[in-house]
């Protein structure tokens, strides 16, 4: 069974890791690379870099990152932040990315979204969709959750997969950094509008959360920053713990089998 | 040397990293006549199966003799399926044939985890309550036959998925996953190999797989 992902989101400015509450009031959190290596050891599903920042001086900057942390890791690599063009995502690709996410700028040019996934498949395009509830409705936000737009989340998502995206980030900005759990409600109402993957992301506190969002959420990972970058806990425990739940999950571990630890080692042969 | 093939479907900064990592020597051939000298195969891929087009005829010519000189080859992803005689992603682009058997969409079939009785009814609901394409993320393998690509490997190990289309379960599958459906999630014969997943973002497993590969050539 396709197991759930556990993401760990690198926001990144200026080179360092940084982390917020409801997208504000940043705190420095570390190296990147060096935050990818433990959580490469614990077991991490994927990592997701985020240029909070993302101007012009930071473009350079970036790539830095990208290849910094992909020198570290052989697992799935995510960037996005500040990718506006086709140029951008190519930029990200070529230092090291295997899928690039889309935010403000897939919304002011949807042809973006096919562009890319034209270029280089809709596995590498993922859109994010930064949503808080508004007046019953999940009112889609642009600009590092600053600027409301007039889109619903579940439509905006619906016509993002139907251009190409491969994979929605779906980030509750009520949530973001408040520990509160996931919003498990937009992220349900977002998933079941679409056939491809969801990442819920924003208000992960407890493991407890994590259980809830890929249950009454309906989420196919679930991505979170500040409680493993501050060694609140650990990913290797979340993930036995979701383990304990009979949720599926990859455990940490060479070559182990989830459940089973003592199968047999394959026969060697001369 | 590795001929790590080159047919501008996508990036190929992951494998030439993991090649790397692992102490392999390769080079991408600028023309078919360079394939002649390699000491083994690699064609990587992903996204649409029209891709493997850019192989027209002096590029299969020349893959298909150096198998025929006993020269291993791997297939990546897309390149896993371009070994079987087609895909439904684009009809009129031919496979290698290699492998017997055409590459389907995933959604095609029936999911089984909406139909397969379960005591634990309300996991499924949750949890398996409806198929997702493409299917991505990490999912396990299953061991049909015994490998070389596997050697050293539990039944069980997961492994990293990005894909739409897969190929059948046939005599040479070697693994086997499940998204929906079974599919092959690795094949071989002789030296002929293929795995639908991605070795390079496997993590430690994904590495092993890659070198007990690098191995034969």
């Amino acid at each position: 069974m396709l197991s759930k992902r556990i993401i760990a989101c690198l926001d990144v400015r200026d080179g360092r890791v940084v982390k917020g509450i409801n997208f504000e009031g940043l705190r420095e959190a570390g190296d990147p690379a060096l935050l990818a290596r433990r959580y490469n050891v614990e077991g991490i599903d994927e990592i997701v870099i985020l240029d909070v920042t993302a101007t012009l001086e930071a473009r350079q900057a970036r790539s830095q990152t990208i290849a910094a942390v992909a020198h570290e890791i052989f697992l799935p690599l995510c960037v996005g932040g500040g990718i506006r063009t086709e140029g951008d995502a190519a930029a990200a690709v070529e230092a090291g990315a295997d899928k690039v996410s889309l935010n403000t700028a897939a919304l002011l040019d949807p042809s973006l979204i096919t562009t890319l996934a034209r270029r280089y498949g809709s596995q590498a395009v993922v859109v994010a969709i930064d949503a808080r509830w508004q007046d019953g409705r999940a009112a889609v936000y642009v600009r590092s959750g600053q600027a409301e737009t007039a889109r619903d989340a579940v439509d905006w998502a619906r016509e993002a997969t139907e251009r190409g995206a491969g994979e929605i980030l779906l980030t509750s900005i009520d949530r973001d950094g408040t520990k509160s759990g996931f919003d498990c409600a937009l992220t349900a109402a977002v998933s079941d509008a679409v056939n491809i993957p969801v990442i819920a992301s924003g208000g992960a506190g407890t493991f407890e959360h994590f259980a809830e969002v890929f249950t009454t959420g309906h989420a196919d990972a679930a991505l979170a920053a500040s409680i493993f970058h501050f060694n609140e806990h650990s990913v290797e425990a979340l993930k036995g713990f979701l383990h304990e739940r009979n949720i599926p999950v990859r455990l940490p571990g060479h070559g182990t089998a989830p459940g089973a630890p003592d199968a047999p080692v394959h026969p060697q042969r001369d | 040397m590795i001929a790590l093939v080159d047919y501008g479907a996508g990036n190929l900064t992951s494998v030439r990293k993991a090649l790397g990592a692992l102490g392999a020597a390769f080079w991408t051939p600028a023309s078919p006549d360079e394939v002649a000298r390699a000491a083994g195969i690699i064609v990587p891929g992903v996204g649409h199966f029209s891709a493997t087009s850019a192989l027209d005829a002096p590029w299969r010519t020349a893959i298909l003799e150096a198998v025929d000189r006993s020269t291993p080859l791997l297939g990546i992803c897309v390149g896993l399926q371009w070994l079987f005689e087609g895909s439904t992603e684009a009809p009129a682009v031919p496979g290698l044939g290699l492998m017997a058997g055409r590459c389907t969409l995933l959604s095609d079939r029936q999911s089984v985890d909406h139909e397969s009785p379960s005591k634990d009814g309300d996991r499924q609901q949750t949890i398996g309550r409806r198929l997702k394409v493409p299917h991505v993320g990490w999912n396990s393998l299953v061991f049909p036959k015994p490998s070389r690509l596997f050697e050293g490997l539990v039944e069980g190990t997961q492994v990293y998925f990005t894909h739409s289309y897969a190929a059948p379960v046939v005599a040479a599958t070697a693994a086997i996953t499940v998204h929906g459906m079974p599919f092959s999630a690795a094949v071989e014969n002789g030296l002929v190999a293929g795995v639908q997943f991605h070795p390079e973002k496997s993590g430690d497993a994904g590495l092993r797989i890659l070198r007990n590969w690098l191995i034969q050539a």
